[in-house]
């Protein structure tokens, strides 16, 4: 095997070793210091544990048990007007900055919320509390969802038409289409929908941080963030970074078999034409209201987003030139991260491409999946929180921070990379191997000439989803965020907890603007870059 | 004189082996026949470069090729399917049998012309392998073997989704211009009667040996294994 022809997954794997694992070493390292039997026997720790466990556990439950009905309702209906927008609109939440989704919710669901206010009017139930556990399950559903009514569509999708006629000749009800057709299919991917989303809301940061309310509602990830930037106590943030670290590893490695590459689909492959119980009143009438409810519930929060931003100091904010710093630091992170994030996973992929096809390594393309979503099992509040610690060992210039954000972040963005770019480049790969070794089509001519054309799109879509997604994100940004530099979302942050709700609408909604364009402007310049 | 020579090649894929000793005169086609497995594209793939055999040589015109890379040996081939790159013009396609950075110079841009009228593709070549025929998407992938100017020509059932009608097209195409490109062809197919046209000779393979070789009418006229037998009743070649 010629090592020198593997060099792009080389490099890719080098990068994550350094940044993975410099942070873990110094986590470890410092972790000397602590006194582990006086942490380990914390009832305040065992709580946050139990707590991050039942809220990732109810959350994931709720938001599946909610989606399954939605999306069987889209299933059903495959074909009425407006449809395809409301499941795009499913999938405005998943590159929503988090942030901005919160407080969309806090006006829609706090306090002072329009749902609140009805109940004080019409004085059916007491007024909701958004702070705490309901807060951030609710926060959770609403970002989860549509996350997983657009993971289970793709198991309608591979019915085949023939399912539903020969259901239509043998008479078969709603309930036993559900469980002769329909179950056995979502069988498949349902639990890896379960693992994706329990993860995401095992490791949830801003929603438990915004919402939380108190020692009672706290994660691990938040702890870490409270005990670094409010308690200033290292040892203590590493402990609680290494069972962070110990627990998703765990959950990881025991979900493994569940967690593969889900397709998102906006569930236009549908084959329901002769499907016997799509035409019928009732079920029409359920599914309309299925389908309404769940778009309100997604889109009232993004509408007062807009509506309140709107109606507040317009002038004043934007004018304010330190929006627009913090607006600049976001977009280099954001800009630096899906660059660094689509190299590595390209080297990964290139690699992974050379071991299936000439090295015949069939495996490789699971492992370099696996690699890149290295982010799993090593939560970004982690490998921060090994930044963190080394930033203060080594007194680092503020530039250097950012660039630490940019890093993690990559790392965050990884994964949807790898996920896009990977499957088109070997698949392209398949089809024109041999083509272009006869060819002689090699290096930089075939990737101008033939994988470009080929993953031009995924990468073009991952960048605009990674960057958004990037620009938008708070965790690591407001560990870091130190010395007055401050990131967009975080300065957000800083003004929905100053109770500063007017500020914070508008910057809410140039920060929305700004992910939308990041979004756009990435996916149409690199999707029509020539090769 | 042999002008393509296999000596003595064995080339193991796990349990499976492939053992084949053959010798084709230049200029001449050869119809290489057997079931399903029997290691007919894997020989193909011998002699274009795709696959190193564990033992034995290939020769072309006396040179051993056997540790050449594809791309530098005297031959080119054509597959079963994606011998077009789907995004690129009929044009350009064939234009990488000449520079595949496509840096052409006059010379280059003469000789696509003319393989692209020699195919019938002088019309159709600015559109896409999409908005083409099957049968025209096959012309453009021959129109390139014609621009890499090799004199090995390997066509691995190329043809084999094509109707009955076109698929003899095909074939009397692959004729031609073997006989005025001076070609010596080696190509694979189910359908021996079809085949048998077009080659001077055949070669029978059977679970990874060359069992038979020799004249199309004798060889399939008056097969001596049971092996062949058996396949041409089943193919319809007898």
């Amino acid at each position: 095997m010629r090592l020198s022809a593997l060099w792009p997954g080389g490099f890719a794997v080098f990068f994550l070793v350094a940044v993975v694992g410099g942070s873990l070493l110094t986590v470890v390292l410092q972790f000397r210091d602590s006194n582990l039997v006086e942490v380990l026997s914390d009832t305040y720790l065992h709580s946050v544990i139990r707590f991050t466990l039942w809220q990732a556990m109810l959350s994931t439950l709720l938001s599946v048990g909610l989606a399954l009905p939605v999306a069987r309702a889209y299933a059903r209906q495959s074909h009425f007007f407006g449809r395809h927008t409301l499941v795009m609109l499913m999938g405005l939440p998943v590159v929503m900055p988090v942030i901005v989704a919160v407080l969309g919710i806090v006006s829609i669901y706090g306090h002072n919320g329009v749902i609140n206010q009805l109940l004080r009017v019409t004085g059916v139930a007491p007024a909701f509390n958004i702070y705490g556990l309901s807060g951030i399950l609710l926060a959770h559903v609403f970002f989860n969802l549509p996350l997983a009514v657009r993971l289970l569509l793709p198991a309608w999708e591979q019915i085949p038409g023939e399912s539903w006629r020969l259901a239509n000749t043998l008479g078969m009800s709603s309930s036993q289409l559900f469980r002769f057709i329909e179950w056995p299919s979502l069988t498949s991917f349902l639990p890896g929908t379960l693992v994706i989303i329990f993860l995401l809301c095992f490791t949830s940061f801003a929603v438990v941080l915004t919402l939380g309310g108190g020692p009672n509602a706290t994660t691990v990830e938040v702890a870490i963030y409270q005990t670094l930037r409010f308690d200033f106590d290292p040892a203590r943030a590493t402990l609680l970074a290494l069972i962070q670290l110990a627990l998703c590893a765990t959950i990881a490695l025991a979900m493994i078999r569940w967690l593969r590459a889900l397709p998102i689909s906006q569930g236009l492959q549908l084959q329901t034409k002769d499907r016997p119980d799509c035409q019928a009143l009732t079920y029409r009438i359920q599914d309309a209201v299925l389908i309404v409810a769940s778009t309100l519930f997604i889109g009232l929060p993004i509408a007062a987003i807009v509506v309140a931003g709107l109606q507040g100091p317009i002038l004043g904010v934007i004018l304010d030139p330190v929006l627009w710093q913090a607006t600049g630091r976001s977009l280099g992170i954001a800009l630096l991260a899906t660059s660094l994030a689509s190299l590595v996973a390209l080297g990964l992929a290139m690699t992974a491409r050379r071991l299936v096809l000439e090295y015949r390594k069939p495996q490789a393309t699971d492992i370099a999946l696996w690699v890149g979503s290295l982010t799993l099992a090593v939560p970004p509040m982690v490998i921060g929180t090994g930044l963190f610690l080394w930033v203060l060992m080594t007194d680092m210039p503020q530039m250097t921070t950012l660039l630490l954000i940019a890093l993690v972040n990559a790392l965050m963005v990884l994964p949807y990379a790898l996920r896009s770019i990977a499957p088109v480049l070997i698949n392209s790969g398949r089809h024109y191997h041999r083509l272009c070794q006869q060819l002689g089509l090699e290096g930089w001519m075939r990737f101008r000439l033939i994988d470009w054309p080929a993953i031009r799109r995924p990468v073009a879509f991952a960048a605009g989803l990674g960057g958004a997604l990037s620009f938008g994100d708070m965790g690591v940004a407001a560990l870091f965020d130190t010395s007055g530099a401050i990131t967009l979302p975080v300065m957000l942050y800083y003004r929905m907890s100053a109770y500063r709700f007017d500020e914070a609408a508008v910057t809410a909604l140039v920060l929305v603007l700004i992910s939308v364009l990041v979004f756009w402007l990435l996916n149409r310049t690199l999707g029509r870059w020539p090769s | 004189m042999a002008f393509l020579t296999l000596e003595q090649i064995t080339f193991a894929l796990g349990d499976w082996q492939l053992r084949a000793s053959v010798q084709v005169p230049q200029g001449h086609c050869v119809a290489l026949i057997g079931a399903s497995g029997a290691g007919k594209s894997t020989l193909l793939s011998l002699i274009a470069g795709f696959e190193t055999p564990d033992r034995g040589q290939i020769l072309v015109n006396d040179v051993d090729i056997s540790s050449f890379a594809p791309s530098q040996r005297p031959v080119t081939m054509m597959f079963q399917e994606h011998n077009l790159f789907a995004h690129l013009s009929l044009y350009d396609n064939i234009a990488l049998g000449c520079h595949p950075g496509l840096k052409l110079t006059a010379t280059d841009r003469d000789t696509i012309d003319r393989a692209l009228a020699a195919t019938g593709l002088s019309e159709l070549s600015s559109r896409r392998p999409a908005d083409v025929s099957g049968g025209e998407r096959q012309r453009a992938a021959l129109a390139r073997c014609l621009c890499q100017k090799r004199p090995v020509l390997l066509l691995d059932e190329p043809f084999a989704s094509l109707d009955p009608r076109l698929r003899q097209q095909m074939h009397e195409l692959v004729d031609q211009l073997r006989r005025a490109h001076g070609l010596t062809v080696i190509v694979v197919s189910h359908l021996p009667h079809e085949v048998a046209r077009i080659a001077d000779e055949v070669i029978f393979m059977h679970e990874g040996s060359v069992k038979e070789q020799g004249p199309v009418d004798i060889t399939l006229g008056d097969p001596q294994s049971p092996e062949l037998r058996d396949y041409l009743q089943f193919t319809g070649g007898e």
